[in-house]
């Protein structure tokens, strides 16, 4: 908290006609740019046609929040309190009168209306340079009106590419594990949500154990281990038709499911006579490729973002270690070297670093390192916590964290956190039971 | 490594040592206290439950290990034995992990217990065909404590009816 630096720019460049702000996210940010995002306005026809539609009152400023909440979360906006605003939200959104937005110290300023045009929900908004008094993007879109959730996370999405140069990561969804019940006799059940905790569904009944579910990044297809009838196998899960079924057919438990980046393939680790390799199985053609073969344990599999290559742990050095290879599975280096074990490699969306979980001297890190093991970064410290997850744009990591039991054994819980790759901005995600073993979803729009 | 190796062993020995001459004359305590962990293994029999009198259901190991204690090989031979008089009888093997790893790597690690209580059974004289391996990572502790005494309980295959 203390060590918090301060990198945003406040860029000027009048030759250019446009692109004035800009927010810096390569580091820590101690002062985040206030923003102001006025209600999208909305006239009572309108208003009353959405309130009887999705029983919410004024769905201008519950679109709004969403916006407002997404960009506060991310750690590098502050929007400021609506009880400030001296300028009417219709108004503003025709023309703000900038001086007064200037006054309560807002740089950026978000400002829309919502109609209700033919059964759908329209939507405009605008993006407004404060200092420079200048618009610097206007967008309409329309949709379903059951989407207006979304409709929020698409407008940060797009304030938050604007301003940051980077694209975002508000439109997208977790799948996750709920969990629930005595430690020792958990239920868990897999559940999906929106990337802000809202919209949180159970996509399994608890009747038994699922684990580590992970999206695929090319389509609404989820991997996980299901312990259905006892036998711990990969299943393939399509979200949206609720159709399940076993990935391959192994004498034995499959397990550590994940996509290829081109989603066509399932990476996972197959385990027979105590030991465990990685297998790959093609989607379309169905044909199982054995990856690695060596007597340890080699588990926890990811590819990296062109497909060329894949991270794992294996114990072959005697002691749990992250391994890159070929996705051949030839040409296979060790690269965490620092103290204690390492696992859960999973490769950034960037290329550019490997996230992993590190247990040291009993205690859990989540961390990042590059490719080449070099410049390891710890994040977070804690009790026990593991398996990050990144955010489509690379930016954030996502992880579950469990709490010691008392002398007793109660007490545990088990929660989803995201951190900011710069290690700041941690933060719980609220769910509504204990959660684990989180995945994220691509950008849902593109 | 190695030191730590060593020390670890010397500690192991240590431990034994002290248990055996405590035994003579303090029988409560080195039981409930010392006794019940050899290095890190679980020496106790809190948890154990019988396949008949005189079968321990269960064996225990060190932390990220899956090699056979003395005590484990006694258990696994009394199983074995029980098995071969009772031939209709199949077997699930249940292996597990503590807490402190991650999820994936522990279930491989249970998958290796298991089969290490597998290949015991089987060098004295049980089909293969007659044991199905199972594991269950850290998804099932038995202890739901976070100390090492917990996890040494946690660490464990367990041989289960299964018929």
């Amino acid at each position: 908290m203390i060590k918090k630096i301060i990198t945003l720019f406040l860029i000027l460049i009048p030759i250019n006609s446009y692109a004035l702000i800009e927010v810096d996210i390569t580091r820590g940010n101690l002062d985040p740019l206030p923003v102001a995002v006025s209600p999208l306005s909305i006239d009572e026809k309108s208003r009353k046609s959405f309130e009887k539609v999705l029983k919410k009152e004024n769905i201008g400023e519950e679109i709004s929040s969403i916006v407002e909440n997404n960009l506060s979360t991310s750690g590098l906006f502050n929007p400021l309190s609506k009880e400030a605003f001296l300028q009417a939200p219709d108004i503003a959104n025709l023309k703000p009168r900038f001086e007064d937005w200037n006054l309560i110290k807002a740089q950026a300023l978000i400002t829309g209306k919502v109609n209700y045009v033919g059964d759908k929900l329209r939507v405009e908004f605008r993006l407004w340079d404060v200092l420079a008094a200048k618009e610097m993007m206007a967008l309409a879109f329309t949709t379903v009106p059951s989407n207006w959730r979304r409709v929020g996370h698409i407008i940060s999405d797009k304030v938050y590419e604007r301003l940051t140069g980077e694209r975002g990561y508000f439109d997208t969804r977790i799948i996750y594990v709920a969990e629930e019940g005595p430690k020792t006799q958990r239920i868990k059940k897999l559940a999906i949500m929106d990337q802000d905790g809202e919209n949180n569904k159970f996509l399994t009944l608890g009747n038994e154990l699922v684990l580590t579910p992970r999206f695929n990044p090319t389509s609404q297809m989820v991997t996980y281990l299901s312990y259905f009838k006892n036998l711990p196998r990969v299943y393939l899960l399509d979200i949206e038709t609720g159709t399940q079924e076993v990935v391959g057919d192994f004498p034995g438990m499959t397990f550590a499911p994940r996509f290829s980046p081109d989603g066509k393939k399932i990476i996972m680790s197959f385990a027979k006579d105590g030991k465990s390799d990685i297998y790959t199985m093609d989607l379309e053609n169905r044909i199982v490729q054995r990856i690695t073969n060596h007597p340890s344990i080699d588990t926890s599999p990811s590819y990296s973002p062109d497909g060329k290559y894949i991270t794992f742990n294996s114990d072959r050095s005697g002691y749990q270690q992250i391994y890159i290879m070929k996705s051949d599975g030839s040409d296979v280096k060790r690269i965490s070297f620092g103290n204690g074990l390492y696992g859960t490699p999973v490769w950034s969306p960037r290329g550019d670093l490997i996230a992993f979980t590190k247990l040291h001297k009993g205690k859990f890190y989540i961390g990042v390192m590059r490719t080449d093991g070099k410049g390891e970064r710890l994040l977070t410290e804690n009790y026990y916590q593991e398996a990050p997850s990144w955010s489509p744009n690379g930016r954030v990591l996502i992880f579950y964290r469990e709490t010691k039991t008392n002398d007793k054994g109660e007490g545990f819980t088990a929660k989803l956190w995201s951190i900011d790759l710069t290690g700041y901005n941690e933060r719980q995600i609220k769910t509504p039971i204990d959660a684990s073993d989180p995945s994220w979803s691509s950008l849902l729009s593109n | 490594m190695t030191l730590s190796k060593i020390f670890k062993n010397t500690l192991l020995v240590l431990t034994a040592c002290l248990v055996l001459s405590a035994c003579a004359t303090k029988k409560e305590i080195a039981g409930d206290i010392e006794g019940s962990m050899q290095g890190d293994v679980y020496m106790g029999t809190d948890t154990v439950e019988y396949l008949a009198e005189g079968v321990p259901d269960r064996v225990f190991f060190a932390t990220n290990e899956s090699i056979l204690t003395t005590a484990s090989r006694e258990t696994l031979r009394a199983q074995a034995a029980w098995m071969r008089k009772n031939s209709s009888i199949n077997v699930v093997l249940e292996g597990h992990a503590d807490e402190r790893g991650t999820r994936e790597y522990n279930l491989a690690l249970g998958e290796r217990r298991a089969n290490a209580a597998k290949d015991y059974l089987m060098t004295y004289g049980i089909s293969s065909d007659r044991i199905t391996v199972l594991s269950y990572g850290k998804e099932r502790p038995v202890d739901s404590g976070s100390n090492p005494l917990s996890w040494s309980k946690n660490r464990r295959s367990v041989t289960v009816k299964a018929n």
